[in-house]
């Protein structure tokens, strides 16, 4: 909205003097020490018991998936999988701060959301095995789920493409009167990509109800934050756009659920978008396909597994004396065996006929989708025995 | 029926398309209040306000990044590539989420609402960046329809079904055509279907199959053929994804001989893959090679644009070449 063309006379300067990166350096929302322990003077935002205790179980599902999940893998069960480990607070907890009809957008490491949400352990199951009773009918690698009724959008792994997105999907919950917000997930990364400044940009032009959450967890698989940008992180980022702005500490679920409530509040009311940055820290691998042992020190990993979000909050819950030890105990065990069964059902159901290929391409398979089909299908016939037969059946 | 040009006929289409469905938003690079580099949009922000017809700020990523958010929302987004020489920025949007959303989510999430407008071609001193033909790039990912009118009256008629297909439609417009070409235009709405070509002229000697800009031109290399007592039948393809292969087919066999003329450059443009499609179903019917009148493979010229299009002088040599085989 500013034209500094032709600044107001304060704003002249006569020394050549460039601005450096820090003149204002950003600070970052804490709320609850390593020990749990509210600081003194932080407003803790309302919580009950109840909402508490399930975020916590959200957070530690979570984390029972992921230990699952790596173990099916390394099993040669499933393909791929990638786990969110260490970054469960941020995530888990700005989800809280959400209502069932706000959109979440996600980039691929925020299953913790999807937790929240409702999805249950056999949809999960569905998904990672490619199976039938996945809604996405067995297209997309392990973790790229989607769930309309839960308005959680389907993941697609292009990094970033999800952010100009949120803020079209923004700006028609605001046209359609919707008081509801969307709320995108993605890394520090996933920033340096164009659809990150295209989408922020757009969104604060167009004045969108988003939620932009940057994880910042130090690593694009690899990459250092360091070696990815040199400015003040991503927070500065949103300044420069004349997005309002909140640096968060990720591994403080209080924090984190405090800083997207307020960024809640605001988007709705003033009708313009938030950028959350959570400093948070992947203690995961990028994925089963990576092995941090050859880019970070064990001593470094120690430092941020003492910063652990999860025992954070079962600590704060302990000091409201919201955490019952052998209660825990006997949910935590049920968990194991729920994902332990859901996962043996799951990898025994068919994946989706051969029919459902050409589906969903169009609305209607258009006459050279069909006649593809018939052709594939006519091969497979000829040689029912080259191809595995799983396939032919018409699923369950 | 009003006279219009093909640009009063875009500016149209999107009108009714606006007053029928308040879900219909239009937006781009200067279409507010401007109406656009070349008035597509004048005075629709004037009709419908500006949260339904806006500028966005210039980053095609951003508008088809945001268009398939509000797509999949539940709106139906117009959105303006200035020109077609500028839709690279927003490949990655278009082929991996516009086209895919459909697919990856199993139909649970779809951009099918979407269309992409966008002027292409040469023949207005562009040089090779306001010229560019690109629609074969799009022809080659599933998911999306790819559209290109003639005329004013094709203008409207496949405008309106590519806003209301509940399939995501890139739809490239001549811009060479934009005030040339004038014709009667319904001011009612109407629709017309997509994925079908339009058999203009009936002939016996061969086949010409254009779409775009370059149809007038097979229509006056056939009027040359003519004089010489060549008989072409003249086929406006339309529609390039999904394409009306029975209709060509059905020509090229009455014919026995098919050209493709198209603007963009040859090598891996559509006219190889309706080449391929053709001698497939349609070799034992084949008198003479399909011949392929199109842009050379360089960028597109400035100086010697005229040079370099695949004018009807060019047209009318490969039909009698094609014929005389």
């Amino acid at each position: 909205m500013q034209d500094n063309r032709q600044p107001a006379a304060p704003l002249l300067t006569h020394k050549v003097e460039p601005i450096s990166n820090g003149l204002h350096a950003i600070p970052m929302l804490a709320m609850l020490d390593p020990q749990g322990k509210p600081y003194e003077q932080a407003e803790l935002p309302e919580l009950s018991q109840d909402k508490a205790i399930k975020i916590h179980h959200a957070m530690v599902f979570t984390r029972l998936l992921d230990e699952r999940m790596i173990a099916a893998q390394r099993q040669g069960r499933v393909s791929f999988y990638l786990a969110c480990t260490g970054e469960e607070g941020a995530i888990v907890a700005s989800a809280a701060a959400t209502e069932s009809l706000d959109m979440i957008m996600s980039q691929y490491r925020e299953q913790g959301a999807l937790v929240w949400r409702g999805y249950t352990p056999r949809q999960f199951m569905d998904q990672l095995f490619s199976n039938h009773l996945d809604p996405n009918k067995g297209r997309q690698m392990p973790i790229h789920y989607g769930d309309k009724a839960l308005n959680f959008m389907t993941i697609s792994s292009p990094l970033a493409t999800q952010i100009p997105q949120a803020a079209g999907y923004a700006y028609g919950q605001k046209l359609s009167g919707q008081a509801a917000i969307t709320l995108c997930y993605f890394g520090e990364g996933a920033a340096s990509e164009g659809d990150f400044h295209a989408g922020l940009n757009m969104a604060a032009v167009l004045k969108c109800p988003a939620i932009f959450l940057c994880r910042n967890n130090g690593y694009a698989i690899s990459t250092p934050a360091e070696e990815q940008f040199v400015g003040d992180g991503i927070a500065s980022r949103g300044i420069g756009y004349g997005i309002k702005t909140l640096r968060v500490d990720g591994n403080d679920a209080m924090a984190m659920y405090a800083a997207t409530l307020k960024a809640r509040e605001i988007a709705i009311a003033e009708s313009c978008p938030i950028l959350i940055e959570a400093m948070t820290y992947r203690l995961a691998a990028h994925s089963t396909s990576d092995d941090p042992s050859g880019y970070r020190s064990q001593k470094e990993e120690q430092i941020w597994r003492e910063r652990d979000p999860v025992l954070r909050w079962q600590y704060y819950l302990q000091q409201c004396g919201w955490f019952d030890q052998d209660a825990h105990h006997q949910w935590q065990s049920e968990m194991k065996n729920t994902l332990l069964q859901a996962m043996k059902d799951a990898e025994i159901v068919p994946v989706a006929p051969v029919s459902s290929m050409i589906e969903d391409v169009y609305h209607t398979p258009p006459w050279h989708l069909q006649r593809q089909l018939t052709q594939l299908q006519q091969h497979l016939e000829r040689h029912p025995d080259a191809y595995d037969l799983r396939c032919l059946g018409e699923g369950e | 029926m009003a006279k219009m040009n093909l640009l009063q006929a875009v500016n149209h289409a999107l009108q009714t398309a606006m007053e029928a469905d308040e879900k219909v938003l239009v937006f781009g690079e200067d279409v507010g209040h401007f109406g656009g580099v070349f008035r597509a949009t004048s005075h629709l922000q004037e009709k419908f306000g500006k949260t339904r017809c806006f500028n966005t700020p210039l980053t095609e990523q951003g508008i088809v990044g945001f268009a398939n958010g509000l797509a999949s929302q539940g709106h139906k987004p117009v959105a303006e590539i200035q020109f077609a020489d500028y839709i690279y920025p927003a490949f990655d949007q278009i082929v991996n989420e516009t086209a895919k959303a459909r697919y990856r989510s199993g139909g649970q999430f779809e951009c099918g609402n979407l269309t992409i407008r966008a002027p292409y071609g040469g023949g207005i001193a562009g040089g090779h960046y306001h010229s560019q033909s690109p629609e074969s790039f799009f022809t080659h990912v599933p998911g999306i329809r790819v559209v290109i009118p003639r005329g004013p009256y094709q203008a409207k008629g496949l405008l309106l079904s590519a806003i209301n297909s509940p399939d995501p439609v890139i739809f490239f417009e001549p811009k060479r055509l934009y005030r040339a070409a004038v014709g009667e235009v319904p001011e009612e709405s109407y629709q017309l279907p997509l994925g079908i070509a339009e058999v203009l002229r009936e002939g016996t000697d061969i086949s010409l199959v254009a779409w775009g800009a370059q149809v007038e031109v097979i229509v006056k290399a056939a009027d040359m053929a003519a004089e010489k007592g060549i008989s072409c039948e003249v086929i406006d393809l339309q529609s390039l994804l999904p394409w009306d292969l029975e209709t060509v087919a059905t020509s090229v066999t009455k014919t026995g001989r098919l050209l493709i003329n198209h603007e963009a450059p040859v090598t891996s443009g559509f006219g190889a893959e309706i080449a391929a499609s053709i001698q497939q179903e349609c070799f034992l019917s084949l008198e003479a090679p399909i011949s392929r009148v199109c842009g050379l493979d360089t960028p597109f010229p400035l100086a010697h644009e005229k040079l370099y299009m695949p004018d009807h002088l060019k047209t009318f040599d490969a039909i009698v070449a094609c014929v005389n085989y």
